[in-house]
């Protein structure tokens, strides 16, 4: 569509193209004629209907007064310019139509009747024509056409004075509707904040979790139920409230650093689990959120607290951990919470703290165990546990388990020695009278270890290892006691326990060595028979002997393997002496064990090494102590039979210690005994009857030949006894007088001294 | 406990609204004193303002006949304003009585002032959305149903593209419209510009600064680029009186002292 290019539709005048009367040419003339809304226009004055169809001057005016169409133009001009080129053409031109015939109406009536410049004027500011330039513009327009009766000015002024009251309506109108329009939009932004708010009130009320809202000085300003409920507390208990008072000794030590740091600005948010006091005094556990509000500056403003009741979280956390650090059947403390404890009590010491420790071991729970079955037996610990634990705490005391039917008390901050002992005593009091298990009636005792002493002294380590072997030594005394740690006696029991705990290692490690004592022929004198001797290169308790540390070998079992070690040693180290020395070679003798004698397979094994060694079993003697056949067992005695079937020949050591069934001797297969040396002992002490003692001696010596036993006599040490003891008819003799214990080379040496001495004295015979 | 307050945008009369401010330059009375004053601040920077916004006002008079002499009888005019006299509505139905307009403003109180005066007229709806969110604007029911039916729709974007600064996009925005209309729709737009009054333009967009809407004044490329998948009817985009003039002479010597631009395009 072209610019410009009239068309139907386009009914726009040109400004300023108002045709001439009569001049139907152009366009806009016959559109004029033909717009629709011209003719439906309706008319409040009849009269003027024609007048106004195009101000053409269609009606009495059609000759019209050259003055009358400058104006009619200046007119139409003036309300298209500005303002009226935004109003649709048709608007306008039903503008310029009615006010032109208002204006006609009042220039031309009689009488004169300002009433219609008014109204035109009215009508223009309806019309949105505001800018006073059109008013002084139309004044003027008014003004060039002089009147005839002087109508003019009055008519001018009526028109302004139209227009001036329809401005001021129209301004208070619009001003009106522009506030009311203001105020509804304000309306529905209130509702809309009001609906907000109150679904935040509605959250905030219903909310599971504890909300409270504060100021940055910390006043508690609004709390929702939940949160009351948390608390325990009413609105008015919290409202008000200050934030800095809810503070809990198991505060976690971050928690009011982060706040600090929250409300200063420094951070915007943080999460703790915090402890409260509810009002009812109970201890609530929370999982803690604090947000911070910051207001339009970016400065704090209010700070916004979520809480979660996490009670049950934390008390099954502290079940669990009650579950590792406490013994299940009884409830005490276990053995790895009270070592934790033990090792506190030694972290942070004052410079003269104390601390004591019982160690309590049940007398003869194993026979109940064994006896009344494991439940009886827990039972038993159970009950034993809460006496132990009622005595006890109320003295501020810890009492654990430490497991089996061990137990321990921890003295922390103790006062000295007494107190300890007045514990042990008190445990003693509190396992006095019997258990009552169902229908038993059991009595229980307890050995107890004491040792109390400054925490600088000492380690936890060596502190339990004191108070453990001063444990073992009241069970030595006889049980059913408590006993001091004594530091001498404790070395004793160190050893013991050294020995003990190393054994096993020991033999892996080569420790053992084996020493050999000559017995000797007391007719000349001669070497005839070695005793195997087995000792103990401790690393700490230097070298041991056998009474240090056969007995606990025994005990263990680990007699057996050590047995058999010494065994090999003996018939290897006596096999090499045979070998190099022939006849003049020894005998060697072998302690053994009564567990050993009883033990089948020591028959395997003392075959097997006399092949491996090559020693002629005539050269091997086993020693056996009285004790060991004081029964008439008869594995022992199979054992015993089948050795002596070997050829391997046995002696009994010890004789008289026991109290040997004699007739005994006559079944056993032994070819010698060796006298006790307690009894040749005897005959040093000056306080016993040297002749009985003598008598005595003589009269086993005549008992052994008359079983036809060779008699050895022990602990020889002088010459005179030697001599005696040759008198009685004793056979060999063993001890001092005739060599201590010595390392194999030396036997050797001497050996090879006899012989050379044998071989000299041959020789000398011989020349 | 005392919460913050809070004035809804547009409603607080201590701050110019560029609608109100608009209103007073077309002589009318819905404002406040403090458009007013912002209003005549502008004006002695440039006095020819009034002017031009009655040029803007003329040619979205024009504008609207046309599309609607193209047999266009839906109307969505975006940044309606407060609606004073010659509404699009009643331009509209000089040419087709049954024609439909949407009005959309975000000013609160310029919807609330349209929903007041339209509220006996079934076929005007007003509804308060954001331009800057084309797919929520175009989700509002009386949107979607006046584009449903697919028949063309006149998109009336007259002095309100220049309120949108560079960094929300505004190509994406028209793009984003000019997707949901139906073929055989309209694009009807004006927009402030620095050709022809380069000195004054600078000023006059330092003083919308003051207001929540910024002005950005382009050029008449960028301008063009606006009707990108339309086909523009001639002349193109051209200034505020130059567009389909009523007479060759409404022009006017200076058409670029109506520094304002203008066109109108055809989607295919």
């Amino acid at each position: 569509m072209n610019a410009g290019a009239p068309t139907p539709a386009d009914g726009t005048p040109p400004p300023g193209d108002v045709p001439p009367p009569g001049d139907a040419s152009l366009p806009d003339a016959a559109h004029a004629d033909s717009e629709p809304d011209a003719d439906s226009e309706p008319d409040t004055d009849s009269k003027s209907g024609t007048d106004s169809k195009s101000g053409k001057g269609a009606g009495p005016d059609a000759e019209e007064d050259p003055a009358v169409a400058r104006f009619r133009e200046a007119w139409s001009v003036l309300l298209h310019s500005g303002h009226g080129g935004t109003l649709t053409a048709g608007t306008r031109r039903r503008l310029v139509n009615r006010t032109t015939a208002l204006l006609n109406r009042a220039r031309s009536e009689e009488p004169f009747d300002s009433g219609p410049a008014a109204e035109a004027g009215a009508m223009l500011v309806r019309a949105h024509y505001t800018d006073p330039t059109v008013l002084a513009r139309v004044v003027e327009l008014l003004q060039e056409q002089p009147l005839g009766d002087g109508r003019g000015p009055a008519l001018a002024g009526a028109f302004a004075a139209g227009w001036a009251v329809a401005a001021r309506e129209r301004t208070l109108v619009e001003q009106e509707s522009i506030r009311l329009a203001a105020d509804a939009a304000r309306r529905d932004a209130e509702l809309a904040l009001q609906a907000s708010e109150a679904r935040f009130r509605a959250l905030f009320e219903s909310a599971a979790i504890g909300i409270g809202i504060g100021d940055v000085e910390g006043t508690i300003l609004e709390v929702n139920p939940a949160l009351m409920d948390l608390f325990g507390a009413g609105r008015q208990d919290l409202e008000g409230q200050r934030v800095d008072d809810l503070v809990h000794p198991e505060d976690s030590p971050g928690v009011w650093e982060a706040y600090e740091e929250l409300i200063s600005g420094k951070r915007d948010y943080f999460q703790f689990d915090k402890p409260y006091y509810r009002r009812d005094g109970e201890v609530v556990w929370t999982h803690l959120t604090v947000s911070l509000i910051r207001g339009a500056d970016g400065g704090p403003q209010y700070q916004v607290a979520m809480l979660e009741d996490v009670t049950d979280r934390f008390r099954l956390q502290e079940r669990l951990r009650h579950q590792a650090t406490h013994d299940p059947l009884t409830g005490l403390l276990n053995r790895a919470a009270f070592f934790e404890r033990l090792e506190e009590v030694f972290e942070t010491p004052g410079p003269a703290a104390r601390f004591g420790l019982c160690y309590i071991d049940l007398d003869g729970f194993k026979v109940i165990n064994d006896s009344l079955g494991h439940e009886a037996g827990d039972q038993l610990l159970v009950a034993v546990a809460g006496r132990l634990s009622a005595a006890l705490t109320p003295m501020g005391h810890l009492v654990a388990r430490l497991g089996g039917d061990e137990f321990v008390v921890l003295l922390e901050d103790s006062s000295g020695e007494q107190e300890a002992v007045a514990v042990a005593r008190t445990v003693l009091d509190a396992l006095a009278g019997p258990v009552v298990l169902g229908d038993h009636r059991l009595s229980v005792g307890a050995s107890i270890g004491v040792l109390e002493r400054t925490v600088a002294t000492t380690t936890p380590s060596a502190a339990v290892r004191a108070a453990d072997l001063t444990l073992y030594r009241a069970k030595e005394q006889g049980r059913g006691r408590w006993m001091l740690y004594d530091p001498r006696h404790n070395a004793r029991a160190v050893s013991r326990y050294a020995v003990s705990v190393r054994m096993p290692v020991a033999l892996d490690r080569g420790e053992f060595f084996v020493d050999y004592q000559p017995l000797c022929a007391l007719a000349d004198g001669s070497l005839v028979a070695v005793e195997a001797l087995v000792r103990w290169r401790h690393p700490q308790l230097g070298v041991l002997g056998p009474e240090e540390f056969v007995a606990t070998a025994e005990e263990t079992g680990l007699i057996m393997p050590l047995g058999r070690w010494v065994l090999e040693q003996a018939c290897g180290q006596a096999a090499e002496w045979a070998r190099r020395f022939g006849d003049a070679a020894p005998q060697v003798n072998v302690n053994l064990a009564v567990r050993q004698a009883r033990n089948a397979g020591l028959v395997t094994d003392v075959g097997r090494i006399l092949r491996s060694t090559g020693l002629d079993p005539a050269l091997l003697q086993l020693e056996i102590t009285e004790s060991a056949v004081v029964s008439r067992d008869d594995e022992s005695l199979q054992v015993l039979h089948a050795l002596r079937g070997m050829g391997v020949s046995l002696a009994v050591d010890d004789f008289g210690t026991g109290w040997s069934n004699l007739a005994y001797l006559r079944d056993l297969p032994v070819s010698g005994l060796k006298i006790a040396g307690s009894f040749v002992a005897d005959l040093h002490d000056p306080e016993l009857d040297e002749s009985l003692g003598w008598r005595i001696v003589g009269a086993v010596v005549s008992l052994a030949h008359t079983l036809g036993l060779t008699v050895t006599a022990e602990e020889v040490e002088t010459a005179e006894h030697a001599e005696r003891l040759r008198q009685m008819g004793c056979d060999w003799a063993q001890g001092w007088y005739f060599g201590h214990p010595a390392r194999p080379g030396e036997i050797s040496r001497r050996i090879a001294d006899d012989v050379g001495y044998a071989h000299k004295s041959s020789d000398s015979r011989k020349k | 406990m005392t919460r913050p307050t809070w004035i809804p945008a547009g409603t607080d009369p201590d701050t110019p609204n560029a609608a109100r401010v608009y209103d007073y330059y077309l002589g009318g009375s819905h404002n406040f004193e403090v458009d007013r004053r912002m209003a005549r601040k502008a004006m002695e920077l440039w006095p020819d303002l009034p002017l031009i916004m009655r040029a803007n006002r003329a040619f979205l008079r024009r504008g609207v006949q046309y599309v609607a002499e193209q047999g266009v009888s839906r109307f969505l005019d975006i940044g309606s304003g407060i609606p004073t006299f010659g509404a699009v509505h009643e331009i509209a139905r000089e040419i087709e009585p049954q024609a439909r307009v949407v009005y959309v403003d975000r000013d609160p109180v310029a919807a609330a002032h349209g929903r007041l005066l339209l509220a006996d007229d079934p076929l005007s709806q007003v509804v308060e959305a954001d331009l800057r969110d084309p797919a929520r604007l175009l989700a509002e029911p009386a949107v979607e149903e006046l584009l449903r039916p697919g028949e063309p729709v006149a998109l009336l974007l007259v002095a309100v593209l220049h309120f949108i600064t560079d960094d929300e996009d505004p190509d994406g925005l028209v793009r984003q419209l000019r997707e949901a209309l139906p073929p055989g729709s309209y694009l009807v737009l004006s927009h402030a510009s620095l050709e022809g009054r380069p000195d004054q333009a600078g000023p006059h967009q330092d003083l919308y600064r003051s207001t929540p809407t910024p002005l950005t004044m382009r050029n008449r490329e960028r301008i063009t680029a606006f009707f990108d998948g339309f086909d523009l009817v001639e002349p193109g985009v051209v200034y505020l009186s130059e567009w389909h003039p009523e007479t060759p002479s409404s022009v006017g010597a200076h058409p670029e002292r109506m520094t304002g631009m203008a066109g109108v395009g055809r989607r295919s």
